[in-house]
């Protein structure tokens, strides 16, 4: 090759084309309703996290006198619980332990479960099969059945809790991310960068993750919602978070029989569940839309 | 792993070792074989998709390699690209065997290969400038003057570097695609393209600006080519010589216009009656060839060919017929028609030629 | 250009392929069956695994606080629990095989007796939440397939995000408010008047079935919504249909290869559900108090059973397993891509 004499060629300042993370990104700030439900759950995680700024209640103190108030009594907007807490109090302040016992789970298998995914599909052959078959193991169970049985054998608690169900996602995500990268590692740029001589990590590292890494991650936020449900289910069954933690899960529990006392109060704490789970559920679909290059 | 310590400014070509007068590559008997799994109660069976093909290709020339879908030429690419192992066979660099004189590293620099699907060549999350940059970087380029080369090279196949180097796949044309594929492979200095159906998806325009502007490049660079296609006429432009493949085997092999003029082979000459006649007195109207093409997992006995060939006789499925040269300018072909004193009913007496 | 003389017939020697004499399907349903030994065997390990690494004396449910070592030592050679884990394996899986799972430690009675009791309760709930989830699911997934991106699809599909968004024991909750404590037509929790008694299908029984089915029904409902409206999206969106179309087919006629095409993956995704319905049912069960499996699990729990909690959790784990082969043999039966394979 000549060498570079041209120095209008040098020094030329080509425009920055989108790039594809770009173009996504667009694309879900113009969805109104992936927009809405992003803004919905910012506001959530903003107030569980700023809680104690908030001058609210305090979720912990409660008074027999004051046992099941409706909601719009003043003082207490949403009511009081079985034990006179003020609602509106343990509903946020429960809202952190339901996300973290949500959402960690989903995080960590995200974390363990792309690694093994990516490398069993990259490596191919029997380490593949031998990945892939541990995790046809734990397919055999029901999701819901295999979270209850590890967290009955390990016993109730919030790190518990987050074991089992990191335990019951890894194999899902482990799947999925197997699956897109043996679908990328065919494709023929990954043959013509081996062409090029470059050894595995670098084609790893350069070609697959960042065109295997969106998929997966769409597929564990639609997981997300799966989550929270399972994870309040097990404080509603009494295996997770224990009282008197706030936690919309065992409030649901706590709050069961006062269903015939004051049952709007009884049923706030799963309408928290619903719109969590509800708005990662539309945010993953919308992401997913806007990520396909067919649109 | 790299060890080279010294980001380096320029990739050189290989160095020209035999002259002239080598080979600047030669197959020697490559053969690859695919096991196919039976399952519970059939026995496994394999697809012999390149079955002892030898050729050699000289400095400066382009051969071409024909044949229907399925026929091996794909995979013998991919053999020659080390993409894939190989059963057995041996393939010699400028006389420097790979894997003994050549390391595989060394062959990438003086080898490498455009692929038929444009889009799916190139990785959607990179710019092109960061595409055809990635071959040099790997190989201790510095990325600024891997991305000063990638420019260039831009400019060489015909695209501005000014609107194209910061552009992504998906927004530039299918023609453009290609141009750029040829630039990357162009990135790391090879002296042998190998081109597998890099023009047969673009529209006919498109590919002949492609074909002229892979001419334009062999001269310019000094290179050679093997030039994969199912397209006969495009074939026949662009090649020196030419290989026609059957079931994983080379059946016939020579210059290009003598081949197309005066095919041997039964095979050939279905190819070649099979182009649709553009003049409407002289119309195509009997189908050349009959019967379903066999399936590359059980090939026919002997000749693979025979059991669709008008000419068949008995030794045709006996034993398979060895690539003979049958002029002095270095054509052959495997048919017992076409071997002297083979002992088929129209094959030429011994030494006549 | 050499004209070719034009051959008759061929001679067919040699085409090549021999066909297998055996039919794929059953090849692929042998095969299928094959793979599930290993997973059975897994399964039994996990369940026994899972049961033996909870902390705490296994004893706990049956010992009174004041017992003594000898009448503790005389309990654990009586379970089985002083000897070594591998054996304690071995010693169930053998008696597993042969029908018996041990006896509750909280009640006496045999595991696999409560087992099966309480899982023909699961069943019924089950049918009866898949009959209306199913049923809905396809009424829905079909016109928003139709009727793509237009308000049905969108009122559709919304329907189906809230289906497989809620909390269903949440949802039970909700509807035991609505229908139990405001409005009182229907009971709150139980199978049945006085107690779980012999099941019937007559009003007094079904009016108990009524919430817990319709609870159970929304999230299979709403799964079952997405994925035939993807299916049917994407058939009617293939050149066949068009050309079908365009040889003046009636409508109802394409409807019919509709169905055909999707009913393979549609069947698969329902049979799935089944499989969750029925391994899944605890969270509702406890809402409801039905007195299947999934509560039958909880007690177990609750109360550290050890036999009878490894008794439903295998029990239930080898339903679903078998669910997913029946359903891949169904699927492999009707999906003449693998027939002709």
């Amino acid at each position: 090759m000549t060498v570079m004499t041209d120095t209008a060629l040098q020094a030329a300042p080509a425009t920055k084309a989108r790039g594809y993370w770009a173009t996504v990104g667009r694309r879900i700030v113009r969805d109104k309703v992936s927009m809405a439900c992003a803004f919905i759950l910012l506001l959530i995680f903003l107030a569980a996290i700023f809680a104690p700024y908030l001058h609210l209640a305090d979720p912990y103190q409660g008074s027999m006198i004051r046992r099941l108030r409706a909601i719009g009594t003043p003082n207490y907007p949403l009511g009081t619980d079985e034990l006179g807490r003020d609602m509106l109090a343990r509903l946020i302040y429960g809202g952190r332990l339901s996300l973290l016992i949500g959402i960690l789970p989903v995080i960590l298998a995200f974390i363990i479960g792309t690694g093994l995914g990516v490398v069993a599909g990259y490596v191919g052959g029997k380490l593949n099969t031998a990945i892939m078959r541990t995790v046809d193991v734990f397919y055999a169970f029901p999701s819901v059945l295999l979270a209850i049985a590890i967290s009955g054998a390990l016993g109730a608690g919030i790190v518990n809790s987050i074991v089992s169900l990191t335990i019951v996602f890894v194999p899902q995500i482990t799947r999925v991310a197997e699956s897109v990268t043996t679908g990328v590692r065919n494709m023929d740029y990954v043959e013509a960068a081996r062409a090029s001589g470059a050894n595995a990590f670098t084609i790893m590292r350069v070609h697959m993750l960042g065109n295997v890494l969106g998929s997966i991650f769409v597929y564990a936020t639609g997981l997300i919602s799966v989550s929270m449900i399972l994870a309040a289910g097990l404080s509603f069954l009494g295996l997770g978070t224990k009282p008197p933690e706030p936690e919309w899960g065992l409030m649901l529990n706590t709050l069961r029989t006062a269903i015939y006392v004051n049952p709007w109060v009884a049923a706030l704490p799963g309408v928290m569940i619903f719109a969590v789970s509800i708005c990662f559920n539309l945010l993953s679909d919308g992401m997913r839309s806007a990520m396909d290059i067919r649109n | 792993m790299n060890d080279i310590v010294e980001p380096i400014d320029k990739l050189e070509p290989l160095k020209d070792i035999g002259g002239v007068a080598q080979p600047l590559l030669q197959v020697v008997s490559l053969t690859k074989h695919f096991p196919v799994r039976g399952g519970l109660f059939a026995p496994s069976k394999t697809v012999r998709a390149v079955d002892d093909v030898s050729f050699a290709i000289s400095k400066g020339e382009t051969v071409g390699i024909v044949g229907e879908s399925g026929c091996g030429k794909s995979t013998t690419a991919r053999l020659l690209m080390h993409l894939m192992p190989r059963n057995s066979g041996d393939i010699i660099y400028d006389g420097r065997t790979v894997g003994r004189e050549l390391s595989l590293r060394e062959l990438r620099r003086g080898m490498q290969m455009v692929f038929q699907d444009s889009y799916a060549s190139l990785n959607p999350r990179l710019t092109i400038e960061e595409s055809i940059a990635f071959g040099p970087k790997v190989h201790g380029m510095a990325d600024k003057a891997a991305r000063l080369l990638a420019r260039e090279l831009l400019g060489k196949v015909g695209l501005r570097p000014e609107t194209f180097a910061n552009r992504y796949p998906h927004e530039v044309s299918g023609g453009q695609r290609q141009r750029v594929n040829i630039a990357r492979a162009l990135a790391l200095s090879p002296r042998l393209v190998i081109l597998d159906e890099a023009v047969s998806a673009l529209d006919k325009s498109v590919e002949a600006q492609v074909l002229n502007l892979l001419v334009d490049l062999k001269r310019e660079f000094g290179l050679t080519y093997l030039f994969i296609s199912h397209d006969l006429n495009v074939v026949r432009y662009i090649s020196d010589r030419v290989l026609v493949m059957y079931l994983g085997e080379v059946v016939e092999l020579g210059p290009v216009d003598e081949v197309w003029d005066g095919p041997a082979h039964p095979y050939t000459r279905a190819l070649l009656a099979a182009m649709p006649s553009s003049d409407p007195d002289n119309r195509t109207e009997t189908p050349p060839i009959t019967g379903d093409p066999p399936n590359p997992i059980d090939p026919p006995s002997g000749c693979r060919f025979h059991t669709r060939c008008p000419f068949a006789e008995a030794m045709c499925g006996e034993a398979t017929p060895k690539l003979t040269e049958i002029t002095v300018t270095g054509h052959q072909a495997a048919c017992y028609m076409a071997i002297p004193g083979s002992g088929h009913s129209k094959a030429p007496a011994a030494g006549v030629q | 250009m050499h004209p070719l003389p034009l051959r008759a017939a061929l001679p067919r020697w040699g085409r090549g392929e021999e066909k297998s004499r055996v039919h794929p399907v059953f090849v692929y349903i042998a095969r299928r069956v094959v793979y599930v030994i290993p997973i059975v065997a897994s399964v039994a390990l996990v369940c026994f695994l899972l049961v033996h690494i909870t902390p705490g004396d296994p004893l706990v449910a049956v010992l009174p606080a004041d017992a003594s070592q000898e009448l503790a030592q005389q309990l654990r050679v009586a379970y089985g629990f002083d000897k070594p884990l591998p054996v304690q394996f071995g010693l169930w899986v053998w008696r597993a095989l042969h029908g018996d799972l041990g006896s509750s430690i909280a009640t006496g009675r045999p595991v696999l007796s409560e087992v099966m009791k309480a899982v023909g309760n699961t069943v019924t709930l089950a049918i009866a939440a898949a009959a209306i989830g199913f049923t809905l699911g396809l009424f829905f997934g079909l016109i928003a397939g139709y009727f793509r991106d237009t308000w049905v699809d969108k009122v559709a599909t919304s329907i189906a995000i809230a289906g497989v968004s809620v909390p269903h024991y949440w949802l039970g909750m909700v509807m035991v408010i609505i229908f139990s404590v405001q409005l009182n037509w229907l009971p709150a929790v139980g199978a049945g008047p006085g107690g779980s008694g012999a099941w019937a299908w007559d009003w007094e029984h079904i009016k108990y079935l009524v919430l817990p089915a319709i609870t159970t029904s929304v999230i299979p409902m709403g799964i079952v919504t997405r994925t035939v409206r993807a299916l049917t999206g994407d058939i009617l969106s293939q050149d066949f249909v068009e050309a079908l179309r365009a040889k003046g087919l009636q409508e109802t006629k394409v409807f019919r290869h509709v169905i055909k095409n999707a009913a393979p993956t549609a069947l698969a995704v329902m049979g799935l559900q089944l499989g969750y319905m029925l391994g899944g049912s605890i969270l509702i069960e406890t809402v409801f108090s039905w007195p299947g499996s999934g509560l039958l699990l909880n007690s177990a729990i609750f109360q550290r059973d050890l036999p009878l909690l490894q008794g439903t959790i295998l029990v239930l784990a080898l339903f679903f397993v078998f669910l997913n082969l029946l359903v891949d043999i169904a699927q492999a039966s009707i999906d003449p891509r693998i027939k002709r394979s």
